[in-house]
């Protein structure tokens, strides 16, 4: 049902269209922060970098117009939890954003090291995996489907897992030939960002939870530590 | 676009514990002649917290509260039926004194109604309808109802000016001293502020959150900013039901029901 004040719906509406507009640019920014490692792609890379001014204005625009929307409609109930969820969803599409950028940094190092593809290929591959879980996270978003949102929630841990991986990968290459240290440490760094995305893809999936149901969820995650010792 | 979940409740009502419960209301109905005003109302009014009625113009709740001290009666052709238990004894029934249930169960209403004479006299007056007070017993319980309904500063120095002198703000006020003066046990607001500025609102809802620490309070207000700002629970009514009823932080971030939901996001009424 429409709000007697339709200027009301318009500004929700227009929080809602930003927000699936930044969605598209982070998804975008990371996948191709991963392509530009994988293909040794500098002008993709630079482009990655370049891209990331937009994502960091359109967050601070979405922040500007939920604190606007607060300030002269006082949202309650389920609108009150739409516009704060978007705001938090925005923040954690920047912080991708951000770590996309800085993968992308990696990869002008690493385009011009000579590492193996092996290496570079089990990166390419948590990165598709990365990706294609902030897609789902945001198709949940856009479609306003709870079950899809837990779904990812529930996965969060084959992430890790692939993290797991390709650090031990890692560590035996650098053991191997220590040349390759300043290589690899970047790839570790690089896979720990993706880690962390995959981290934000989840904690948008919370938020869709809370926003929509008015609850949070709260079971224990299946979780995989790479801190523990193996 | 409406984000209900379709399995939304048709009515919420959440449970008080009993030994808490200062007037509990149970399946009242309420007639003006042939006008079914209340259908089935049950609703639990907390000891010494705040109760808002909220609900689109005709639902019901000035109503309901007008029962509480059968200020209706005061009508020929009005009828309720049901049950209202206040501290064990039914408000509706026949043996009910009148007058000393509107001492324990005072009102104020929309606009101030202060009495043509001094601000003293103003509350002054219910006292001395109920007890008769030495003079300086009288002085005390006038400082100390002022004082309590927040306006002793702004009056200290006139006294003995009339009442009708003040501002609207001060006179709802001095409406409000006017009724606390005879020691009630309940207070009920009909919108209280629905003719203030802004400001004078702020200081009648500091008022009434200062009063909820003595005195069990149901407020109707059409103000859903306020029903939020001032009460500890919320009853929101539709057509003379109780459509849901819970803790205000509830109603206001995650309320049950499609209708209340729809109410308080502005969607109708």
């Amino acid at each position: 049902m429409e709000h007697t004040v339709r200027a009301y719906d318009a500004e929700l509406d227009a929080i809602t269209a930003e927000l699936a507009r930044m969605g598209g640019l982070a998804e975008a920014e990371v996948a191709d922060s991963i392509r530009a490692i994988a293909r040794r792609d500098m002008a993709l890379a630079e482009s990655v970098i370049g891209r990331d001014a937009h994502l960091d204005s359109l967050e601070l625009e979405i922040e500007r117009k939920v604190i606007r929307l607060i300030a002269l409609r006082q949202p309650v109930a389920d609108d009150l939890r739409r516009a704060v969820a978007a705001m938090k969803i925005s923040a954690n599409l920047e912080r991708c954003g951000d770590l996309a950028k800085n993968i992308a940094k990696r990869a002008l190092v690493i385009a011009q090291g000579d590492l193996a593809t092996s290496l570079t290929s089990s990166i390419e591959r948590m990165g598709e995996l990365v990706t294609t879980r902030l897609k789902d996270v945001l198709d949940a978003v856009a479609a306003r489907d709870v079950e899809r949102a837990v779904d990812v929630w529930l996965h969060d841990h084959e992430v890790d897992e692939h993290y797991d991986a390709i650090f031990r990968e890692l560590l035996t290459y650098m053991m191997g030939d220590p040349r390759m240290i300043a290589s690899c440490a970047h790839l570790l760094f690089a896979a720990k960002n993706l880690e962390r995305i995959g981290d934000h893809a989840t904690n948008i999936a919370e938020i869709l939870h809370y926003e929509i149901t008015g609850v949070e969820l709260i079971e224990q995650r299946p979780k995989s530590d790479s801190l523990e010792p193996s | 676009m409406t984000m209900l979940a379709p399995d939304a409740a048709d009515i919420s009502l959440a449970p008080i514990d009993k030994a808490d419960v200062k007037i509990d209301v149970e399946d009242l109905n309420f007639y003006y002649g042939k006008t079914h005003a209340l259908n089935g109302v049950s609703i639990p009014f907390k000891q010494n917290a705040v109760t808002a009625l909220i609900g689109p113009s005709g639902c019901g709740k000035s109503t309901l509260l007008r029962t509480l001290n059968r200020m209706y009666a005061l009508y020929p052709g009005h009828k309720a039926t049901g049950r209202i238990m206040f501290d064990g004894e039914d408000i509706l029934g026949p043996s009910v004194n009148l007058a000393m249930l509107r001492a324990r169960i005072g009102m104020v209403f929309q606009k101030p109604t202060p009495f043509p004479m001094s601000i003293h006299d103003n509350v002054a007056f219910g006292v001395r309808l109920y007890e008769n007070l030495p003079r300086t017993e009288m002085s005390d319980r006038v400082e100390e109802s002022l004082r309590r309904a927040a306006l002793w500063d702004e009056v200290k120095d006139k006294l003995h000016a009339s009442g009708l002198g003040l501002s609207g703000g001060q006179q709802q006020r001095l409406c409000v001293a006017r009724c606390i003066a005879v020691k009630p046990e309940v207070l009920l607001l009909d919108e209280p502020t629905s003719a203030l500025d802004p400001i004078s609102s702020a200081k009648l809802e500091e008022t009434v959150t200062r009063l909820a620490a003595d005195y069990t309070i149901v407020i109707v207000t059409h103000n859903l900013g306020q029903a939020a700002r001032l009460s500890n629970y919320t009853g929101f009514m539709y057509l003379g039901e109780l459509v849901e009823f819970g803790e205000t932080g509830g109603m206001f971030t995650k309320p049950v029901t499609g209708r209340a939901s729809d109410y308080i996001t502005g969607r109708f009424g």
